[in-house]
């Protein structure tokens, strides 16, 4: 209210030009105040705080906190040292479950939602079916899938009269854990996905079909770049879910075989709130996180609209 | 002082001070993060006289073992009824650990607590402990009534920080059925006969009678044998990792050897040899005496023992821990907290006749000679008490084991890796761990 009556008063009395002065500099600031106040607690003071946690050695409950530099980050690139070697095989570990599960957590997605745009009978049923997994918390999902999957008494090996080592073996293991995922969240994607076909107009396929186009032509020329804003959301949200899994490896695998699938948010886990270790923990992040971001530009550029100049 | 205090809970401590002086008691605070540095009242037996008090008392008693420990508590609340009130906090261990000491930096964690004998070096040079030299000598406790390393394990740099509860080890759960088809009545206790049974077993119908773990207790299995053949886990000083010897190489060679003879599937899962026993799938497996209460609920069909681990290199060796009362710098920060600490801990560990029958073996010489407990499945396998052995109390030992001993025997019984390989890997990592911990806790 106050901001609203204080730029009344200029404006009555500049009459003769009513737009100059309508703004003190700082009104734009005075409106983002707000937000950016909750930005700042909540997102620029606690990264900058895991920065500078970074820069230290710096252990939870050690009264000694001594700076090292960019020491932590030096380790880490150091395949020599313990936490180096760990890291990077974390760190693969989350790429090959992001390179493998990506891709099948959009094309299917994309697949089902297509058939649920349909019109048949029981389709309300079918959405219910293909979202319902993803309403499970990921200790339900992981508990019940770590007993099915085991190798030795697992019902899936009994029923499919295999014997494979889904838990404890690669690359089994990973199949497994790709599996578990998108069985577990492809509902969330897909009606993700079904939002966004629900939004292109009826009107451009009926033209498209009167001008004689297939199936598969209304499809490329039509469907897709009308989804193309809902699939940089779901192809960056997909990206950052999967290159932060842990609970799956966590309650599936416990990291087996020997730590192969112990991913990268995992092992930052174990070092910070169960080795108590920040500096190395939050060193760690902040290598993840660029390669997140690394990862973001690279999904942005490649959607980027190429007719606009 | 070096450690950041935050204002309010220096304001507190300040606040404390002067209450505590005014009282005219003249007693010194331990102010939670220098307690060595000041004393807490000398505590010197008989029933607790401040008033009423609460203690938050954490363990990780979440098995068999929980619910003997839930009766004493609620019979030590009621008899002390309107002067301490003990408020029992279970997690798991696994997640108990981690949250103890930012708990307790916090003001939110525990006055008194349960934990392992390989933790009292880490969280005494954490300073998350207050020493307990008094209570020792209140409890007229002497090392000739313990096994002497379980009353070792409570020592840290010259102070008493631990009062052993109990110990347990690792136990040898056979199933009565399948020894039953080959004329044994228990388990075999040396290599030759051990082995001849497992190749009984084999040809009378068991397909996998002795299914080996790579993860938990793959790695207690492995330090047991490898004290069996005379190894030792880490140097007197800390500075070194032993098990990469020769010894540790015959001990981790003759588990994948199990794999290979076909007495245990390849790649177990964590738990699933476990599973598969309580399932009537296994003849032999290595777990925790805490199981037995375990059997007993949830296995009520499955006939079984349980004997010491057989002697598989020279002498007899198996690994032990044991459950320790610590009072934590959090209480320290209260004299009456520490007082009504001190009197429940002491009562505690009178009760450890109670507490046997939770599946544990009294820590107290004179405790396992009562005969109300002598025919407990556990008690017989205290008879050789040179057999125990203890992880020592390094700080940060529980870093290396996870990050290098257990990694190597995972890896080897997953067969990434040889045996000697797989160790020789692990004692780098541990080496370079241990230098790492000794720079980090001397400081």
């Amino acid at each position: 209210m106050s901001l609203l009556t204080r730029t009344e008063g200029p404006v009555r009395r500049a009459v003769p030009a009513p737009s100059v002065g309508r703004m003190r500099w700082w009104t734009p600031y005075a409106f983002l105040a707000p937000y950016l106040a909750l930005f700042a607690v909540f997102m620029v003071v606690p990264i900058g705080f895991g920065f500078w946690t970074s820069l230290h050695e710096w252990d939870i409950n050690l009264p000694a906190k001594p700076f090292v530099g960019l020491g932590n980050y030096a380790d880490l690139f150091d395949p020599g040292s313990v936490d180096g070697s760990r890291f990077w095989t974390a760190m693969r570990a989350t790429g090959i479950f992001t390179v493998a599960s990506v891709p099948i957590l959009i094309v299917l997605p994309l697949a089902v939602a297509l058939l649920m745009n349909g019109r048949f009978r029981g389709r309300n049923v079918y959405r219910a079916v293909y979202f319902a997994p993803y309403v499970l918390g990921v200790a339900v999902v992981g508990f019940v899938w770590r007993y099915l999957l085991d190798g030795n008494i697992g019902l899936v090996n009994h029923y499919l009269g295999l014997d494979v080592q889904w838990t404890t073996d690669v690359p089994p293991v990973w199949i497994a854990l790709v599996g578990v995922t998108v069985w577990w969240t492809l509902g969330l994607n897909a009606v993700i996905f079904l939002a966004g076909l629900q939004d292109i107009p009826r009107e451009l396929h009926e033209a498209a079909m009167v001008d004689g186009a297939s199936a598969w032509h209304r499809f490329t020329a039509v469907t897709l770049p009308g989804l193309r804003p809902v699939t940089v959301f779901v192809v960056n949200a997909t990206i950052l879910a999967s290159a932060n899994m842990f609970g799956q490896s966590y309650l599936i695998t416990a990291g087996a075989p020997a730590d192969q699938t112990k991913t990268a948010i995992y092992l930052i886990a174990e070092t910070g709130l169960r080795q108590f270790d920040m500096g190395t923990a939050s060193a760690m992040s902040f290598v993840l996180a660029a390669f997140l971001m690394l990862a973001s530009a690279l999904v942005f550029g490649a959607f980027r609209d190429r007719r606009t100049p | 002082m070096t450690t950041p205090l935050s204002r309010r809970s220096f304001l507190g401590l300040a606040g404390l001070t002067v209450a505590a002086s005014a009282c005219g008691g003249g007693t010194k605070l331990g102010s939670g993060s220098s307690a060595p540095a000041a004393p807490a009242p000398t505590f010197s037996g008989g029933e607790y006289s401040g008033p009423k008090v609460t203690l938050d008392f954490w363990n990780g008693f979440t098995g068999g073992d929980g619910p003997h420990m839930r009766t004493m508590l609620a019979a030590f609340n009621k008899e002390f009824a309107g002067r301490i009130e003990v408020r029992n906090i279970t997690r798991r261990w696994e997640d108990l650990y981690p949250a103890m000491p930012t708990a307790i930096a916090a003001g939110k964690g525990p006055d008194v607590a349960v934990i392992h004998n390989d933790w009292i070096g880490t969280f005494a040079a954490r300073q998350v402990l207050i020493a307990l030299d008094d209570v020792v000598g209140a409890l007229e406790l002497s090392e000739s009534d313990f096994i002497p390393a379980v009353w070792g394990a409570g020592v840290f740099g010259d102070k008493r920080y631990g009062i052993p509860l109990d110990v347990h080890s690792l136990g040898d759960y056979w199933n009565a059925g399948h020894l039953d088809k080959i004329g044994l009545k228990e388990a075999p206790s040396d290599k030759v006969s051990y082995e001849a049974a497992l190749a009984e077993l084999k040809k009378a119908g068991v397909a996998d009678p002795f299914w080996m773990p790579s993860k938990w207790p793959a790695h207690l299995m492995f330090m047991s044998l490898l004290w069996q053949h005379g190894g030792e886990l880490y140097s007197e000083d800390g500075a070194k990792a032993l098990w990469g010897s020769e010894q540790g190489v015959e001990a981790l060679t003759w588990m994948v050897e199990q794999i290979d003879r076909g007495y245990s599937p390849a790649k177990v899962a964590i738990d699933t040899q476990y599973a598969a026993f309580k399932n009537d799938k296994v003849s032999f497996t290595w777990d925790g005496i805490w199981q037995i209460n375990d059997l007993k609920t949830n296995a009520p069909n499955l006939k079984w023992g349980l004997s010491p681990v057989p002697t598989i290199g020279a002498s007899a060796a198996v690994w032990s821990a044991s459950h320790n009362f610590v009072l934590t710098s959090q209480a320290g920060k209260d004299p009456n907290k520490v007082q009504a600490a001190k009197f429940f801990v002491d009562h505690m560990s009178r009760q450890s006749t109670e507490w046997a029958k939770a599946g544990m073996i009294p820590a107290r010489n004179s405790a396992r000679q009562d005969a109300a407990i002598a025919d407990l499945p556990q008690i017989r396998l205290a008879s050789d008490l040179d057999a125990f052995h203890f992880l020592p109390a390094l700080p940060g030992v529980g870093d290396v084991q996870s990050k290098a001993l257990e990694l190597a025997v995972a890896k080897a019984v997953l067969k990434e890796a040889g045996p000697a390989e797989a160790l020789k890997d692990g004692v780098a990592t541990a080496d370079k761990l241990l230098a790492e911990n000794k720079r980090k806790y001397t400081r």
